[in-house]
């Protein structure tokens, strides 16, 4: 979670890499997102068994005709899970990231619009937020709520917020700074108009970048929670699940239903940043 | 020398009161969170369980439940102040002992993973920016990339899957008694939660080197022909460890965090295990206390490496460094 700081401050790192090899790297992830969300849509239609039956006949088989990524360890088809299981490792994560976008922009505007004491008070609430990651307020959240992923979802979008706020408000010191502003407030718009209007769209693209970037995290967070075991609940698929429910078969030396997920966990959070902070660069270099 | 060092007291007293301030912020928060869960606060913590009646007099007490709010959180706090965390339902033990007895283990596995980030991410970092452009360099982005994406319980299950179960190199549990067996134990543990922080670090290092190496007084140095090795070593990296040192402060909550996924999958006995195992059995007492140690952990690491700043850089109190 606290990549979460490191990602904000270290956004464009990749641009040697890009230059190096192309922006294949930069298209390859993107395609590769878009078949993801399209196999979690489609998973219905596109997984060949029912992704919760257990076949008990059929215990961790291996990679075949029969079954394209093998069985798990009670001999449900792993393909099967991994469509269905995006469904659910990809949803939590939206959530996370559009909640705290949401609430993020709000403070972040306000503090970096009023200033003065709202400011400070604000900037003093997220600081102490940075101090709570991501996966431990979610913990903190089941232990009070509950095992399951909605009251998960809000702590972690809650620990996210300061990471967007903090974004939000040095970006519109910067916008408030330029002429344009005092341009609109000369012909007599408001405070809020000038600030929702015609700061907010300014200062969208780099929140889109930023918000792409924290989906991995939040993916990640969310895996990790459902590999604890409190996340996700069986039989329900997920990424992370699947991952908790295969130790026994890595200890029995049948890995391939946990390798699978977590090929899926890595590939798409790899790809969310390769595709975050390509946004982060082109809009660095339109403002430059 | 003296001058610039004048403001130091105000800034100790500055730090020190906003650390005191986002901890008192945060035992507030540890203790209110009991009335946010849903239902009755003896209800829910003596959940699932059947209470007799002492046990929820002893429930009420311990927390003051009759009390009004504030005098139950001043209450609670003067407890915790004074090292009273309350008594576990599932092991019926203080708290406090509980967690005396399982801090061994995740203390040794997060100094271990703490070694191995420093060094492996610190000399990736160094490697690829001396290197920048070339081979080596983009060696080190392609393994960072990569490396930042893999989740602690990932990397945890693929380590146990090679090094334990087909090669049997190293044991799948268990965190062995001794300093060698413990140091063998840990080994797999320590580096699945290190690898996506020797990413993290790595990349930082990497870019504070670069940040550095690109400015003028390293252009005057080499120029007038003084060893490229030395103007790196006392011109470069002393001045970039500043802000790698303020990013690996705020990687320490992640890290505390994640080594309860690194117990669990390792089969640790230690306090993040124990965090996992408690939300699992309802023992909201040794939540809250595991909750308010991770923040104090993490606020406590940050101080001392604010606190550090001025020595590794003396510019910084005076606020004169170069930005």
């Amino acid at each position: 979670m606290t990549a979460l700081a490191v990602s904000v401050v270290g956004s464009g790192r990749l641009a040697r890499l890009r230059s190096a090899g192309g922006g294949w790297l930069v298209v390859a992830s993107a395609l590769m997102l878009l078949a993801f969300v399209l196999a979690a849509v489609l998973a219905p239609v596109l997984a060949p068994y029912d992704p919760d039956l257990p076949v008990l006949g059929n215990v961790l088989a291996p990679i075949g005709a029969q079954h394209l990524l093998g069985t798990d360890q009670v001999g449900r088809d792993t393909f099967s899970r991994l469509l269905f299981g995006a469904r659910t490792s990809l949803v939590g994560p939206l959530a996370v990231v559009v909640v705290a976008t949401v609430l993020g922009v709000a403070t972040g505007l306000l503090a970096g619009w009023r200033g003065g004491w709202v400011d400070a008070a604000i900037s003093r609430v997220l600081d102490i937020l940075f101090a709570f990651p991501g996966l431990l307020l979610a913990i903190l959240a089941v232990s009070l709520f509950g095992k399951g992923v909605v009251a998960p979802v809000i702590a972690m979008a809650i620990a996210y917020t300061p990471f967007v706020a903090r974004q939000v408000r040095g970006l519109v010191l910067t916008a408030k700074a330029r002429p344009f502003v005092s341009a609109y407030a000369v012909q007599g718009f408001g405070a809020f108009s000038i600030a929702t209007r015609r700061v907010l769209p300014n200062i969208a693209p780099t929140m889109l970048a930023q918000a792409t970037v924290l989906f991995g995290y939040a993916l990640l967070d969310l895996a990790s929670l459902s590999f604890l075991g409190l996340g996700v609940q069986p039989p329900t698929a997920d990424w992370g699940a699947m991952i908790n429910q295969s130790r026994g078969a890595v200890l029995l030396g049948q890995p391939l239903s946990a390798v699978v997920p977590s090929v899926m966990v890595i590939l798409t959070v790899v790809a969310f940043n390769v595709v975050g902070e390509e946004l982060g660069d082109r809009i660095a270099k339109r403002d430059r | 020398m003296t001058r610039r060092l004048g403001p130091w007291p105000a800034y100790l007293a500055r730090r020190l009161g906003a650390v005191v301030g986002t901890l008192v912020v945060t035992s507030f928060l540890v203790f209110a969170s009991l009335h946010v869960a849903p239902g009755d606060p003896v209800a829910f913590l003596v959940q699932g369980r059947s209470p007799s009646p002492e046990a929820i007099a002893a429930v009420k007490e311990q927390y003051g439940l009759d009390q009004p709010f504030l005098t139950q959180y001043l209450h609670w706090l003067g407890g915790v102040l004074h090292g009273d965390l309350g008594r576990s339902f599932q092991f019926r033990e203080n708290v406090g002992s509980l967690l005396t007895a399982r801090l061994g283990t995740t203390l040794a596995l997060v100094l271990m993973s703490a070694i191995l980030i420093t060094v492996v991410g610190l000399a990736a970092g160094i490697i690829g920016s001396l290197h920048a452009g070339r081979t080596a360099d983009r060696f080190v982005l392609v393994l960072t990339t990569l490396l930042a994406a893999v989740p602690s319980f990932v990397a945890a299950i693929l380590l146990i899957s090679l090094f334990s179960v087909r090669l049997g190199w190293f044991p799948t549990f268990g965190a062995g008694t001794g300093l060698v067996d413990r140091a063998y134990h840990l080994a797999l543990p320590s580096l699945a939660l290190s690898l996506t922080f020797i990413a993290l670090v790595g990349r930082v290092t990497r870019s504070a080197m670069l940040d550095e190496l690109g400015r003028e007084h390293v252009e005057v140095a080499l120029s007038r022909g003084m060893p490229r090795r030395t103007v790196v070593r006392r011109h470069v990296l002393r001045n970039a460890l500043g802000p790698i040192a303020t990013i690996s402060g705020l990687l320490v909550a992640g890290l505390l965090v994640s080594s309860a996924i690194v117990e669990s999958a390792f089969g640790l006995n230690g306090l993040g295990s124990l965090l996992v195992q408690s939300v699992d059995k309802g023992d909201f007492p040794v939540v809250q206390a595991i909750v308010l140690i991770v923040v104090t952990a993490f606020v406590v690491v940050n101080l001392v490496v604010d606190l550090l700043q001025p020595l590794i850089d003396p510019r910084s109190l005076a606020g004169t460094a170069a930005r």
